[in-house]
């Protein structure tokens, strides 16, 4: 969809992970309120990526957790991958994208302000890690499509109304 | 109830009352339009929100939605979705305006028409739902968005995903005369809250 690259493009579903190596790309596709979460090694051009849904697992409410869902375990989980393929923490820094509001609503109902409390969820927990964020595209009322390459740290963002970007 | 100890009479009531609120907005919207709407059997699928995802044409393809909250004795998220196409020759029907494009400046006009036939075509849904079920129902006013698939209903999911990893979805897919067998398909798309379906198998004396 992006820039023509050799490598092949890894997707990652809603409440989903995945980490890639240059010349692989990783993407996910149509994020809403849900954020999209990059953590890289700029020089081992390693990626991961966790698409989340809800900012804490203390709102889990099901037996077994899948952690790719929240902020707090997907962030977590997501650096223990990237550890397993040999990068260092102190090295890693984040791009961070989605947390829209879909739809507009009169209604105070906190269910339809949920992006912008995602966002900080997310922030919360990468300074608890000490991750950097380099550049997010955040809130605004649109969805996105968001593809990470790690051979060149950009986050590319594809909205319906503003084309593409890159972070 | 935990999801897997739904069964087939569970998912025959779930069908049936698809079927019985997507009919009544059928018809409202064949009124609105002076035009046949031709509906299909309503599917009723326990499915991954990845799953759900791929439901219309694909995380990323671009759509009118609809959303609204149901609050209530039952409680859930409801949309109409229509492809882009679709929703502007309904637009330019009900406006009388052939020029009307949701992807090309779209009016204040066709906006919020297009906000009230959501508004008139969930009102009647779910009003024929709350009269067969007997149950207290009152829909949040509906927002609308014209952007990715993916975007909009996992707004609908969020509110599930606290309690499972799957959903339930009540499917109804309608299209107009003469494009039956096209892709060119709307869904009224319900998704319960886990916790209200045993609230609708009560209502029904299949709990």
């Amino acid at each position: 969809m992006f820039s023509p690259n050799t490598g092949k493009v890894v997707k990652v579903g809603i409440a989903q992970m995945d980490v890639v190596k240059s010349p692989d790309t990783i993407r996910t596709s149509g994020l809403g309120s849900c954020v999209g979460v990059v953590i890289y090694d700029e020089s081992k051009k390693i990626a991961g990526l966790v698409h989340v849904m809800l900012p804490d697992s203390s709102l889990s409410r099901t037996e077994t957790i899948n952690k790719a869902k929240f902020a707090d375990t997907g962030i977590e989980a997501l650096i223990e991958m990237l550890q397993r393929e040999g990068v260092q923490k102190f090295r890693l820094k984040a791009k961070i994208a989605g947390g829209a509001q879909m739809f507009k609503f009169a209604s105070d109902n906190d269910t339809m302000r949920i992006g912008p409390r995602y966002v900080e969820a997310v922030k919360k927990e990468l300074k608890k890690y000490g991750i950097p964020i380099v550049a997010e595209d955040t809130g605004g009322n649109s969805g996105r499509t968001i593809e990470f390459d790690p051979d060149t740290s950009k986050l590319m963002i594809r909205t319906v109304n503003q084309g593409v970007s890159e972070i | 109830m935990s999801h897997q100890n739904i069964n087939s009479l569970h998912l025959d009531v779930l069908k049936e009352i698809g079927n019985i609120g997507a009919s009544h907005a059928a018809t409202a919207l064949s009124d609105l339009l002076s035009k046949k709407i031709e509906m299909r059997v309503p599917k009723v699928e326990m499915i991954t929100f990845n799953e759900m995802m791929e439901l219309a044409g694909g995380p990323e393809k671009v759509v009118v939605g609809i959303y609204l909250r149901i609050e209530g004795d039952l409680e859930g998220s409801m949309f109409f979705i229509l492809p882009v196409e679709q929703a502007n020759r309904f637009i330019q029907r009900l406006l009388q305006d052939d020029q009307f494009d949701f992807r090309n400046n779209a009016s204040e006009l066709g906006m919020s028409a297009m906000q009230e036939m959501g508004n008139i075509l969930s009102g009647s849904y779910l009003s024929a739902l709350s009269d067969f079920l007997r149950l207290k129902v009152y829909p949040t006013v509906p927002g609308l968005s014209i952007d990715m698939f993916g975007a909009i209903i996992s707004i609908g999911l969020i509110e599930i995903s606290r309690v499972s990893d799957y959903v339930i979805v009540i499917n109804t897919s309608i299209s107009e005369e003469g494009l039956e067998d096209t892709e060119m398909k709307g869904h009224f798309l319900l998704l319960p809250d886990p916790e209200s379906f045993n609230v609708i198998f009560n209502a029904l004396g299949v709990g």
